[in-house]
Parts: C-alpha cells; sequence; structure tokens
C-alpha cells in the first residue's frame, strides 16, 4: 500500500535548517496566502477543512483559535507542543528534525489568526541533539524575512522560540506545559480558566501539537477542498502513525485517515516477525487501551476509534507478540505512569503507585480475585477524580487489558506458568 | 539513605565553577522563566545542583532557592544527588520492553555491579530509568551523555559500555 | 446571580461563585481538605469531588465554577465512592497512630475520615513515607510522615509570610514537602512564626509541646507564676472549643490556678512597660538625630526576621525587649525581692498566642535576672489542652482575678494584640507627653483593621510623625523595600510576623480570616471597658518606676528592659 505524504513530503528531501529549500519547496506559500486574510477568514478556513488535533483528544483545532481570538488583550501566545512524551511515538521527532519550517509556518498562521506575535516551541529534553539545527531554521526563516519583524512585508510580525524540557512526561498536558514554560514545575493547572483566555503567562493561548501545526500550511495552500477530499469525513487529513515493536518493519508511516489497522500491521508493516504471532495492540500511547487480536480490524479515524473504547490519540501503533505477557505489560505500563505522576493530585500521586502494585502482585502470582476489583474500582475513582488527563487516562490500559485478556489475569491468579513473569532477574522490583 | 543525604548536603562544587554558574545566571536576573535555561546550561559544567549551585543561581535570579530546588527535583535529567561522570539512561517503555529491554538492563548492571537508580563507587557511571526516548524505531535503546545506542543485545551492549570504561568515547 | 440545583435544592450565588461556595449557601455539607477560605484554590486533595450533570467524571467543587442551571449531585454513591477510594489511598500513606497524635481529636484529615465513614482498613499494605521527625525547632515540629501534600504551608510560608522555607521536593509518589536538601528546619530561615501549624490540616506540623517542661516545673516545687499575653484572653475559649471572640479572661485565670499557678499575672501590664519604654525610645531617636524609623520589637519572628533577611536594618529595630521578655526579669528580681523568694525557686511560664516566643525565650540574651528570665512558654493550645487534661470544665468555670503586683493592665496594653495596637497605644502615650493633652479621639482608627499596611500621621505640637503598620511577614518585605529605597519615610513602624497580629498568632485554635475578625472584635470591645485606657497612667506602672526602675530608659532599664539583636544572614545559604 502506498503511502500519501502530505506532512512529510519534504523530510528527507531538503535541507531541515535551510529555509530557502523549504521555500524552493513552495514553503510559505500559505503563510503569504493567511497573511492577507482576516482572522475570522483564516480560522473560518480551518473550520472548512475539518483539521483536529493530532496531539490526542482530537479536539477541533479551529475552536481553539476561536476561543483565544474573541479574548481582547494585547498579549496572545501560540505554543507548539514537541514535548512528545508517549512511548513509542516519535512522529513529532521526524517532522521537526526533516521539515521544521512547516511547524513554524503553521505557528505564523495561527499566530496571524489569533494576534499574536510570539511563539513558543516546548521540546522534550530527550531531543536535545535537535536544538541547534532549529536555532538555525529559526534564524534562516528570520533572514528569509518569513519569520520575525513586518513578515513578507505585511506589518505581521511573528517571533519563535524554543524552549526545552527536561524529562517529564505530564509536560505534554497542556498547562503543565505553561508551568514549565514559565520556569516552574510540570504541574498542571485547574480549568476554568481555560488557556484560550489564560493561558502561559497569564495571557490568551493557542497550543497545538506539533503534526496539528504541519497540516495547516497544507491546507491554506491547496485548499480546503483538496483537504477534504483525504480521509474520512469526521476526520480528514492525514495521519502519521508510529508503528513499533514486534513488526518487521517499524517506522512512521503517514496514511488518510481510516486506514485499516489489521492491514497497516500486516500489509505495511510486514507483520509480525521470527514466525511469532500477534498478542496485542495498544494504540495511542502509553495511555492507549490494549485490544486484542480480534480487535483490530478497524479503522484508524478519531471518531471510530473513541467509539470502540479506545483512543487514536497520537497514532501510535505499538504490536506485541505473543511471546510477551499481557499482565506484564500492563505492570511495565503502570510502571511508568506512577514514575510520570507529577504528584499533584491524590488519585494520581498514590493511585498510579498502588495500580503498579496491585498489577506486580498478580504478575507474581500472589494476586487474589479481590485484586482485580480492587484495580477497577481505584481506576474508576482514578478516571472521574483525577486532576489531568494523566490520572485520567492511566488508568485505560490496565482497565482494557482485564477486559480483553481477562483469562491471562486469571492465569496468572491461578499460579500456572507464565514464561514472561516466572523469569529470573525482572526489572522494576 | 541518611549517608547519601549527608554526602549530598556537603558537596560543594569549585569556587570558579561557582563564578561560571554566576556568570549563566546573571543575565536572567528577575526572568523566572528563564530557569530551566539557566538549569541546562549550568548542568554542563557542574555534575549535580548541589546547595552551593543552587544558591548562586538564586542568588543571581532573584529567585528562592526553595524554588529552585523544587525545580530541578521535578525533572528527571536533572541531579542533585550524586551522579556519575556518564548517565546511561536506560529505557524501560514498551517498546523497548518487548524488544528485550530487561536482558539489556540486566547486561549492564551485572557488568557495572550496580542497580538501577545506583552509582558505581568511583563515580564514574550512574544506571538511570528512562521513560521513552522517542527513538522506538531502534528499540531496545539507551542514552549514555545525550548519545543514543539502539538495536542492542546483551552483547552489543556490553560492547558499547566497554569502550566508556576504557575512555574510548569521545 | 447564578441559580443552580444542588441536591435538589435551588440556590442562588454571586458570579464566580464556586459549587463548593454554593453548597455552603445551600448548607449541603461537602467534605474538604486542601481548601482553605483564607488560601487560593489548590484543587488537589480532590475528596470534594462532586457529580454535575453533563460533565464527564467528577469535578472538584473547591474549583469548579458555578453556572446557570447547573445540576449537582454531591452525594451519589460514585460520588461517595470516590471520595472513599481517595480516602483509602491517603489513609494507606498515613502513619495509623492517631491516638498518639497531637492532633488527635482536632486533625481535619480524622474528622473528614470520620465523616466518610471509613470503617474498614485500606486494601493497600501501608507505606509510609521514610522522613524522620524535625524536632530542631523550638516552636515547630515537622513529621512529613503524615503530610498529605494539601500544599497549605507551602502557600502560606511562601506566599504569605515569604520566608520560603518549604519546597516541594520530587515528583509523583516520592514528592514532600520539605525544606531543601533534608535540612533541618533550624538551619533555615524558618522564624518560627508557626503560620503554617495554623494551616497544616494533619499532625504533619504541629507546636513544639512544652506542657511536660510544666509538670516537671511543679513536681520541683518551684513558685509557678504565669503571664497571660493580651491575645489570649480572646482566644484560649475558642481554643477549647467556645466561639470565637469569646472572652474569657476570669476564667481563664481560674483554670491557671487549678491547673497549679501559684500567681497569674497579666502581659498586658509588661505592655504597658513596653510603652512608656518604647515611647521614650522614639522621642529620644525623633529629638535627639536616632536612626529612624524606629521599628517595633514585640514581635520574635519579626526580630528574627530582620536579622535574617534584612540586617542593615537592625539599629532600626527599637532596643525595647518584647513585653514577656520585659516581664521576665522584672519576676525574677522586683517580684523575687518583694515578696522575698528566691529567683531560683521560681518557675515564669508565658502563656502567649505565640509560636516565635519559645525561640524568644531561649534567646543568649534574655537572662537579664541572671537566670533564664522566662523558663517556659505555652501557646494557646498547649495550654487549652493541659486545661483539658486536668479535666476543667471551662466554659462554667468562675472568674477569677489576677496577682498584683502585675495584675492591672491598661487598655492600650491591651490593643497590642491586634495589628495596630502596639502603634495605637504608642501614640496615645507620646502624644499626650509631647502636647500634654489627650489624644482625641483616643480609639486611632488608622492603624486599626486588617489592610496589609497601613499608614497615617499624628501632628505632635508641629512635628508630624509619620507612622505605618504592617503585619504579615509578606507587608513587612514590601515595607522595608519601600524604605530601604528611600520612596517610603516613616518615624515609627510596627511589624507584627503574623496576619492580623497576635490574634492571628501560630499557636492559637487554627485560624480563619473569619475566626481573627472576631478576636479582633472582642479585644477592642474589652479594651474599651478597662478603666485605665492609657499606658503612662496605669498605677502599678507608675508604681514600679517610682519604687524599682527610675526613669524610662533609665540604668536599670536598660540592664533589664532592652536587648541587643544578631545578625542571621547566614541563615541564608551560601
Amino acid at each position: 500500500m502506498e503511502q500519501m505524504k502530505v506532512l512529510l513530503k519534504n523530510v528527507g528531501k531538503i535541507r531541515p535548517e535551510s529555509a530557502k529549500d523549504y521555500i524552493n519547496a513552495g514553503g510559505f506559500e500559505a503563510l503569504r496566502k493567511a497573511l492577507s486574510m482576516s482572522s475570522d477568514e483564516i480560522i473560518q478556513t480551518l473550520k472548512d477543512s475539518g483539521l483536529r488535533g493530532r496531539g490526542g483528544a482530537g479536539f477541533p483545532t479551529y475552536r481553539k483559535l476561536q476561543f483565544a481570538c474573541s479574548t481582547e488583550n494585547d498579549t496572545k501566545y501560540v505554543v507548539c507542543n514537541a514535548d512528545e512524551g508517549e512511548p513509542g511515538t516519535n512522529k513529532d521527532r521526524i517532522l521537526l528534525s526533516g521539515d521544521p519550517c512547516a511547524i513554524f509556518e503553521g505557528m505564523a498562521i495561527v499566530g496571524k489568526a489569533i494576534g499574536a506575535h510570539m511563539g513558543y516551541i516546548y521540546m522534550r529534553g530527550e531531543y536535545v541533539y535537535l536544538r541547534e539545527m532549529l536555532y538555525k531554521a529559526l534564524e534562516n526563516c528570520e533572514k528569509e524575512g518569513c519569520l520575525g519583524k513586518n513578515i513578507m512585508g505585511s506589518g505581521f510580525d511573528f517571533v519563535i522560540k524554543l524552549r526545552m524540557g527536561a524529562g517529564a512526561y505530564v509536560c505534554g498536558e497542556e498547562t503543565a506545559m505553561f508551568e514549565s514554560i514559565e520556569g516552574k514545575r510540570g504541574e498542571p493547572r485547574y480549568r476554568p480558566p481555560y488557556p484560550g483566555v489564560h493561558g502561559l503567562f497569564g495571557k490568551p493561548t493557542v497550543l497545538n501539537n506539533v503534526e496539528t501545526l504541519a497540516n495547516i500550511a497544507p491546507i491554506f495552500r491547496n485548499g480546503t477542498e483538496w483537504y477534504r477530499t483525504i480521509g474520512t469525513e469526521g476526520s480528514p487529513g492525514t495521519k502519521l502513525f508510529t508503528v513499533i515493536g514486534n513488526v518487521e518493519k517499524r517506522g512512521v508511516y503517514e496514511f488518510p485517515m481510516g486506514i485499516n489497522l489489521k492491514e497497516l500491521i500486516y500489509d505495511v508493516c510486514g507483520g509480525i516477525p521470527d514466525g511469532k504471532h500477534l498478542m496485542a495492540v495498544q494504540a495511542g500511547g502509553a495511555s492507549g487501551p490494549f485490544i486484542n487480536k480480534d480487535q483490530i480490524d478497524i479503522p484508524l479515524e478519531i471518531d471510530y476509534v473513541a467509539a470502540s473504547g479506545g483512543r487514536l490519540g497520537c497514532g501510535t501503533i505499538l504490536v506485541i507478540d505473543d511471546s510477551n505477557c499481557i499482565v506484564d505489560m500492563v505492570c511495565n505500563n503502570l510502571y511508568f505512569f506512577k514514575e510520570e505522576s507529577c504528584g499533584k493530585c491524590t488519585p494520581c500521586r498514590e493511585g498510579t503507585t498502588r495500580l503498579y502494585q496491585l498489577a506486580r502482585k498478580i504478575s507474581d502470582g500472589k494476586g487474589t480475585m479481590k485484586d482485580i476489583d480492587a484495580i477497577k474500582s481505584l481506576g474508576e475513582t482514578m478516571n472521574n477524580a483525577s486532576f489531568c488527563g494523566l490520572g485520567r487516562s492511566a488508568t485505560v490500559p490496565v482497565e482494557s487489558a482485564i477486559r480483553n485478556f481477562y483469562p491471562d489475569f486469571e492465569r496468572h491468579i491461578d499460579k500456572d506458568f507464565c514464561p514472561v513473569c516466572d523469569r529470573e532477574g525482572r526489572m522494576q522490583g | 539513605m541518611e549517608e547519601e543525604m549527608d554526602r549530598n548536603l556537603t558537596y560543594r562544587v569549585p569556587a570558579s565553577t561557582l563564578v561560571e554558574v554566576a556568570k549563566i545566571a546573571a543575565p536572567y536576573r528577575d526572568r523566572p522563566e528563564h530557569l530551566m535555561k539557566v538549569v541546562l546550561k549550568v548542568e554542563q559544567i557542574v555534575p549535580i545542583f548541589s546547595q552551593d549551585v543552587t544558591a548562586v543561581i538564586s542568588r543571581e535570579m532573584n529567585i528562592p532557592q526553595t524554588q529552585v530546588y523544587s525545580f530541578v527535583t521535578f525533572y528527571q535529567m536533572l541531579y542533585t544527588g550524586r551522579r556519575g561522570k556518564y548517565v546511561i539512561h536506560m529505557c524501560q517503555s514498551a517498546p523497548c520492553h518487548i524488544r528485550g529491554a530487561e536482558e539489556v538492563a540486566k547486561a549492564v548492571e551485572d557488568m557495572l555491579h550496580i542497580k538501577m537508580g545506583e552509582t558505581t563507587e568511583d563515580n564514574r557511571f550512574t544506571l538511570a530509568y528512562a521513560p521513552c526516548m522517542g527513538v522506538c524505531d531502534v528499540s531496545p535503546a539507551i542514552m549514555i551523555n545525550g548519545k543514543v545506542y539502539g538495536n542492542l543485545t546483551p552483547d552489543s551492549v556490553r560492547e558499547v559500555i566497554k569502550r566508556y570504561i576504557r575512555e574510548e568515547v569521545q | 446571580m447564578i441559580n443552580l440545583t444542588i441536591d435538589g435544592t435551588e440556590v442562588s450565588v454571586e458570579e464566580g461563585a464556586s459549587i463548593l461556595d454554593a453548597a455552603r449557601k445551600a448548607n449541603v455539607k461537602i467534605p474538604t481538605l486542601c481548601y482553605h477560605p483564607d488560601q487560593t484554590v489548590k484543587a488537589v486533595c480532590r475528596i470534594c469531588v462532586v457529580e454535575v450533570e453533563g460533565m464527564p467524571g467528577l469535578q472538584a467543587s473547591c474549583s469548579t465554577p458555578a453556572s446557570e442551571g447547573m445540576v449537582v449531585k454531591t452525594a451519589s454513591p460514585k460520588v461517595i465512592r470516590a471520595r472513599k477510594d481517595i480516602m483509602e489511598l491517603i489513609m494507606a500513606r498515613h502513619p495509623m497512630e492517631c491516638l498518639g497524635c497531637q492532633q488527635n481529636g482536632r486533625c481535619e484529615l480524622q474528622n473528614v475520615a470520620a465523616s466518610l465513614n471509613m470503617s474498614k482498613p485500606s486494601r493497600y499494605p501501608l507505606d509510609i513515607r521514610k522522613a524522620t521527625i524535625d524536632n530542631t525547632s523550638p516552636s515547630i515540629v515537622r513529621d512529613m510522615q503524615k503530610c498529605i501534600l494539601c500544599g497549605r504551608c507551602e502557600e502560606t510560608c511562601s506566599d504569605v509570610q515569604e520566608i520560603m522555607v518549604m519546597a516541594k521536593e520530587n515528583r509523583g509518589y516520592y514528592s514532600m514537602m520539605v525544606p531543601p536538601y533534608g535540612k533541618k528546619l533550624v538551619d533555615t530561615p524558618c522564624v518560627n512564626c508557626g503560620q503554617c501549624v495554623q494551616v497544616c490540616p494533619t499532625g504533619a506540623i504541629t507546636v513544639k509541646d512544652d506542657t511536660e517542661k510544666v509538670y516537671s516545673f511543679m513536681d520541683q516545687d518551684k513558685v509557678m507564676v504565669a503571664s497571660i499575653a493580651p491575645s489570649v484572653r480572646v482566644n484560649l475559649a475558642e481554643a477549647l472549643g467556645e466561639e470565637p471572640g469569646t472572652v474569657s479572661t476570669g476564667r481563664m485565670i481560674t483554670a491557671l490556678r487549678k491547673i497549679g499557678f501559684d500567681r497569674v499575672f497579666d502581659t498586658d501590664f509588661a505592655a504597658d512597660l513596653t510603652i512608656m519604654e518604647e515611647g521614650s525610645e522614639l522621642l529620644d531617636r525623633i529629638q535627639n538625630g536616632g536612626t529612624l524609623p524606629m521599628f517595633t520589637s514585640c514581635c520574635p519572628a519579626w526580630i528574627k526576621y530582620a536579622e535574617t533577611f534584612y540586617p542593615e536594618h537592625l539599629d532600626n529595630l527599637s532596643s525595647c525587649k518584647s513585653p514577656m521578655e520585659m516581664f521576665g526579669p522584672l519576676i525574677k528580681t522586683y517580684f523575687a525581692e518583694k515578696v522575698k523568694i528566691e529567683p531560683s525557686k521560681i518557675c515564669s511560664v508565658a502563656i502567649m498566642p505565640c509560636t516565635a516566643k519559645k525561640f524568644e525565650c531561649q534567646r543568649d540574651e534574655m537572662n537579664a535576672s541572671g537566670y533564664q528570665d522566662i523558663d517556659v512558654v505555652l501557646t494557646v493550645q498547649e495550654l487549652a489542652r493541659m486545661i483539658q487534661t486536668a479535666g476543667i470544665d471551662f466554659k462554667n468555670l468562675e472568674e477569677g482575678e489576677f496577682d498584683n503586683p502585675f495584675g492591672l493592665g491598661s487598655g492600650a496594653g491591651l490593643i497590642f494584640g491586634a495589628t495596630g495596637g502596639v502603634m495605637e497605644a504608642a501614640l496615645r502615650t507620646v502624644y499626650e507627653k509631647v502636647t500634654g493633652k489627650e489624644m482625641d479621639p483616643l480609639d486611632f482608627t488608622p492603624v486599626r483593621g486588617f489592610e496589609g499596611i497601613k499608614e497615617a500621621s499624628v501632628d505632635l505640637d508641629g512635628t508630624v510623625v509619620k507612622v505605618a503598620v504592617a503585619h504579615g511577614l509578606g507587608n513587612a518585605r514590601k515595607i522595608l523595600q519601600e524604605i530601604g529605597s528611600g520612596r517610603a519615610q516613616y518615624h515609627f513602624v510596627e511589624i507584627m510576623a503574623c496576619p492580623g497580629g497576635c490574634i492571628g498568632g501560630g499557636g492559637n485554635a487554627p485560624r480563619t480570616w473569619a475566626k481573627v475578625e472576631e478576636r479582633k472584635r472582642a479585644i477592642y470591645e474589652e479594651e474599651k471597658r478597662l478603666p485605665v485606657r492609657k499606658s503612662h497612667e496605669n498605677p502599678w506602672i507608675q508604681q514600679i518606676y517610682k519604687e524599682y526602675l527610675g526613669a524610662p530608659l533609665g540604668e536599670k532599664s536598660h540592664q533589664l528592659l532592652h536587648t541587643h539583636y544578631v545578625n542571621r544572614h547566614d541563615l541564608l545559604g551560601s
């Protein structure tokens, strides 16, 4: 099956730090168009395109802009979420390292729409090696007059600054990211007030994921009708899928929204290597559900996946073969959340560790049916009462694993042999 | 635990280094939003954010030391406690996990005679848990002082570590 | 106005009110832990969650604004289950030693657990934080095993007092609220104000308990002498469960006698003495080119604050000791001689609204009598506990009277208990001394009330004296910065570390502004009823100068009633 390269069009073809290369490939045409448009026209265009956030929740992009646009303030900000902390995800790294100017262009268009003159890219600390190149790319864009003061003679100013994280998954949550950019611990804020009213430095702010921003220039360049022809009715456009784990061909792939998960795994990525078989798939990163091999014949599209109890999220597809154990996977997953909980609210701070302990107890063959009940009820409370999305979604994988792989949990409780969990010298004790 | 704490309390960096720290922080006086930038630069010249280091940052930037301390203890990549010359970040996230990260980690532990989270006696290596580093296409992976090594097996990781032990890495 | 329905009851609230505000208005009880009416909304404990129709999951009622037509359920099975689950998580981390905890019976956490009917042991293994008890401070004990990370202490310390001793360390399950780098309280700039004690909902931060010391002095057959600070009479009854602002002067005296005190004196008397000395010092500074502005020195937390953060201003501090520490040496000299008791046989106990006084009484300078002038400081909380322990029916106690020669204080001495009181008391005396006329009106309202910084000026026969009053150390910092930069010029500045002054002190029953307001009302009402309202008109003051001290600022005064200060800048770290 052929990939459809809209976002990856330039990746590997141009020098990423070169604004000139980007311009020669048609770059900044979209911004030029947008500069001659009014706020309402830009937002209307995004609305017509049907673009939805590629970071996780799939929120319509134009609505975020609308909120910030309708709040009166001389200072507003555009923030690009390049924290990409979901385990298994590296699509944003590919975009940042392969075609950063497209992201800048998207940010500038958003800036023009809401009346912001300053943008921040918050990039995770692990990507520190991209920093110098991005500085160069920003500098080159300014030299070409595509960023900075009086962009393309339009009188519109837009400056982008780069900010680094230093290892905190929770900073991918938008208000936690604002806190981090402000020089504080990355702990989330409660809402309302919403970022569109009171965001970064207390100013109206629009925050978008790298991939979402990369979609904006193509929309303005090629028009909303063209964009609508790609993907599905509810989720137009292409999507980057990071397929990792036990597949032949790991990597980042671009396909129209709605591609079938089974086809992606078997046709595109070559299926499961070493003669093993598929056991489970976790879609959407660490907070995505575990589904079993009978549940993978589904279109990867925001609403469909959501309706089936899953989450397309960042488009990460973790393929797990049958040499693994689901209970062990759940332990690994919960270990991640217990290490990454910021500790601000009680349910998440305490609950992530307790969920891990309960799952570990089961994987160790010391669990009882009561422990499964405890996981379920604690999970429900965390899901209902946690402060931010981290605590609310940390329970999804374990709950889905129990639902979709119940016999495996029973097997561990019954102390039947598990080749993975009975192995000596496991980490994370 | 107590001993470790004492060591952290009494650790001091040389006065000349503190002067350098002050130079990094001073331009950002009364601009607390640049704390991350300052801290990441300072991290290049000090082994840990000891008391004297955060005190200088606090003084130069005019923000409370408690805030600096609270900040650096929050982020995984910043250290207030003991840290070796080389920090080996072992990715334990699912994509690495299912491709043998445990065996790789075990090999490194056995080789250096330390457990996850510990530092060797000679202060050369620290073994640290890391969440996903975004290089899952080459999992299992580790990162040593910013450098990524992927597609590891217990054998290949031993070769990598050996080069650090021999100081053959730039 | 916004109309909403809570548990079937319709209620109207102002725009901006939270669901919690609305529920309280509708008389619906929602348990809270991190919420404190004096503080910002934190929404971190999540115990106050409620169900809102049309919203997913549960909402924290403290941080969710009420909106028009909202339908809220505060006690649905889903809500109750979540609250119990959250409490269970807290319990699994909390040392279950409530019977041996200072806060037993007064603990917010315990009360909430009780209200939730937590009748089963936690499903999770008990996992108590590895933290040792910090007993190093003379005033405050920190036991971080009991901390539930509500963040109240940090807000008080950082945002109200601006001392910033506490930092949230690490993250997630490993988070702790501590001084940085494992430091003990005694090695930090902590000024012992005890405002963190005031807001802690558990036994994690408590007043250092010195009641045992008192009992052991009693065992040694000492002559037990109590002196009672002005604000205690409007605070003690509240600490024993009565309404805030209940005045219990006479009952308090009787209780102390029942506990075993031989003499009960009124620190209001010593406050009058302070006015005599401090007023004279102020005039001396103004007339003879002394360092101005002069700062009051009654508040030991403020003194330590100045010594630590603003040592360059130590010359601005009045050399007068606090009323308590003026009283100490007089008890062990003047009084001891008068009643012919060996001073070493006297145990002098000060009953205070204040935790910092415990530090003050241990200062090296406070040995003017040749002994530690005040042997023990008991806070209102501790005295209340002693009264309880003794089985005294405080509510129905008969009224007692103070002992002489220190049994009468003026109204001026009494109002020391509220912010602005020292200033008002001093001005009453200074004004009359300079002009020969009584200040009219005697109630000097510009310095009363809870505005953070209050300014006023008084015309003393042509010399306009500019004064300012600050309470809460955040406000003190502001005023010091104004003075340091030359933007503000004053002659006399009163500073009290605790918001509201001593009636809001760290050793009282847990505060809210509403309660402190009641205490303030009580103290000013009480002062109006007193026969003497100016310090210099207190007959016992006149007598002690005649018999013993000579004149204010005289040699004897200098020896017993004045002090010097120590530069503690080092505590701020390298």
